[in-house]
């Protein structure tokens, strides 16, 4: 299958700190391709580059065939890549509808208000948070707050998402339905690429893994070739014998 | 579509009483009352445009004001333009003007922005006071003849009101059309949390730039107006830092983000700005009360007055908008 995103040579630095160094990667069209690192690896860093937040100081990001290394965030949007943010970023004053009618509006289709509507609405649905549109997003608890953000990413009618730790801070339930939603989204046609720190999870979801410390890319592969590599073992597992708990639970 | 909300004939209800109550009469006291209370309400209904819909305190915001007074005047009397015209011809000049500055400080956030439009107000007093053309520090005066084009003074001092209320509900009508549009959704979605936004698609640079300058225009087609009806203006009066501030008072009083809260604001305020500064015992202390009532508001009622309004009858908010 064609690559819909593909990292070449990606760094950044800040001041002395080398954040994400010479990253490469490509993810295929359809797939949900995972992304583990130990804190401060450089995950959401390369998040941010992918998306624009970011400018690289090296390499090139292409996206469905298009070059849009330096390409600010809202242009990105259009072109069909959103993403949602590990510290959530909800409207807070607007309601749930509201929230997720900005995603429709400037996002992929650019829609109009009335459409953006109709569509947000079906969004919403569809994460689970429907019979809540008229909510203000504030008063959402955290699960609530993560779909919120799954939401309007989804409801930019995107053909890559970005999805930051999702699950981080859900309840076992709450996983279970995330789980379910991203496995959704993918049937859907859209291609996934994902941090999580919930390893049971995201070995569960991904295709491939790609295993970023400190900046750089220590593996990548399918989840139980990277599992068992011993670096990553080493450097964000801890110690060997989790691996077989993991394969156990599984 | 904006004639389909039932604010939008409110407004013209409203447009329509402040024209029929001091025609009644001939009430000429009552039309001086509301002619300041008109132009509360359209300093306040724009400003609400930056501070209520996009989260930016504009501290300099008479200076649309100031300068559409300048500029139209000078057009109006001195070149001899159909005031109508100059009004309009004011009113963009000050919108390029403000899509100018806003291209340069939106960059800035917070009190930097805030910091920024005082700067902006303080360097266009400065560069306006020393302006050969608008005669400098001592401003501009008309002479009688200059109403002649109107009929005569009298009846320019009642066009000149008609024109305010109009440019009273336009300001309204404008603040409501952005309300209920897909631009005005952009500008909440900055207010709330700009980094969202943009990663949500919102160009914010372009948004901002552009609620700037159009938060710009109907204060100066209303100082061209206003001052045309005074016959005179002068750099402080025309740049009076301390009714840039009253502004940002009466939208907090009234109640951010809803045009009614804008409006009822400045409105209020003005009245009750009117009665201290005439009232013999409380005169000197009118920036004490709107300072204490400041605190209040900020401290009771975050909201303002239409904030508590829909607390008590949150059925309201789909009427008065």
């Amino acid at each position: 299958m064609n690559p819909i995103l593909e990292v070449r040579g990606v760094s950044k630095r800040f001041g002395g700190l080398l954040a994400v160094s010479d990253v490469s990667f490509s993810l295929a069209e359809g797939e949900i391709l995972g992304l583990i690192g130990p804190n401060g690896a450089g995950k959401t860093t390369l998040f941010n580059i992918v998306n624009g937040v970011y400018g690289a100081d090296q390499g090139t990001i292409t996206f469905a065939g298009k070059d849009i290394t330096g390409i600010s965030p809202d242009k990105v949007v259009h072109l069909g890549l959103a993403r949602t943010h590990q510290i959530v970023k909800p409207l807070n004053d607007l309601t749930l509808l509201d929230n997720v009618t900005v995603g429709a509006c400037f996002g992929r289709e650019y829609l109009d208000l009335k459409a953006a509507r109709a569509a947000a609405l079906e969004v919403l649905q569809q994460v689970g948070l429907g019979d809540r549109a008229s909510m203000m997003a504030r008063s959402l608890t955290i699960a609530g707050k993560k779909r919120l953000e799954v939401a309007r990413a989804l409801a930019a009618k995107p053909k890559l998402l970005l999805l930051d730790e999702v699950l981080a801070g859900l309840n076992p339930t709450e996983i279970a339905q995330m789980i379910e939603l991203i496995r959704k989204i993918r049937d859907g046609g859209i291609s996934v690429f994902m941090i999580e720190h919930l390893m049971q999870a995201i070995m569960s979801l991904s295709d491939r893994i790609v295993v970023l410390n400190l900046g750089r890319k220590l593996a990548e592969g399918r989840p139980d070739e990277v599992v068992h590599n011993a670096d990553v073992v080493e450097a964000y597992l801890g110690f060997p014998d989790i691996v077989d708990k993991l394969t156990r639970t599984d | 579509m904006i004639l389909k909300r039932p604010f939008f004939w409110i407004i013209l209800v409203i447009a329509a009483l402040f024209i029929y109550a001091p025609l009644h009469g001939n009430n000429v006291s009552l039309r001086e009352d509301l002619i300041l209370v008109a132009i509360a309400v359209i300093l306040t209904s724009n400003l609400n445009l930056m501070i209520g819909y996009t989260g930016y305190v504009n501290f300099g915001h008479i200076v649309f004001y100031g300068l559409g007074g300048y500029i139209g005047l000078y057009l109006a009397t001195v070149r001899g333009w159909n005031l109508l015209v100059a009004a309009v011809v004011a009113g963009l000049a000050v919108s390029l003007c403000a899509l100018l500055f806003g291209l340069a400080i939106l960059r800035l956030r917070g009190a930097y922005f805030a910091l920024a439009t005082i700067g902006i107000l303080q360097a266009v007093q400065a560069f306006v006071s020393n302006f050969d053309l608008w005669g400098r520090s001592t401003g501009m005066y008309l002479s009688f003849d200059a109403y002649q084009p109107l009929g005569g003074a009298m009846r320019a001092l009642w066009i000149t009101y008609y024109l305010i209320v109009a440019v009273m509900a336009l300001s309204m009508i404008l603040s409501l059309a952005i309300k209920n549009s897909k631009f005005g959704l952009g500008l909440f979605a900055i207010r709330e949390d700009e980094d969202a936004a943009i990663v949500l698609g919102v160009n914010t640079t372009v948004y901002k730039a552009i609620v700037y300058s159009v938060s710009a225009f109907l204060p100066a087609v209303a100082g061209t107006f206003m001052f045309y009806k005074n016959g005179m203006i002068d750099p402080s009066i025309a740049f009076e830092f301390m009714m840039s501030l009253e502004g940002i008072v009466m939208l907090m009083l009234g109640g951010q983000g809803a045009v009614m809260g804008a409006a009822l604001g400045g409105g209020l305020y003005e009245k009750l700005r009117s009665y201290l500064l005439t009232s013999p015992t409380l005169s000197n202390f009118h920036l004490v009360i709107a300072g204490g009532l400041l605190l209040l508001v900020v401290l009771f009622a975050p909201g303002g007055l239409i904030g508590w309004f829909y607390r008590v009858l949150p059925r309201a908010r789909k009427v008065i908008e």
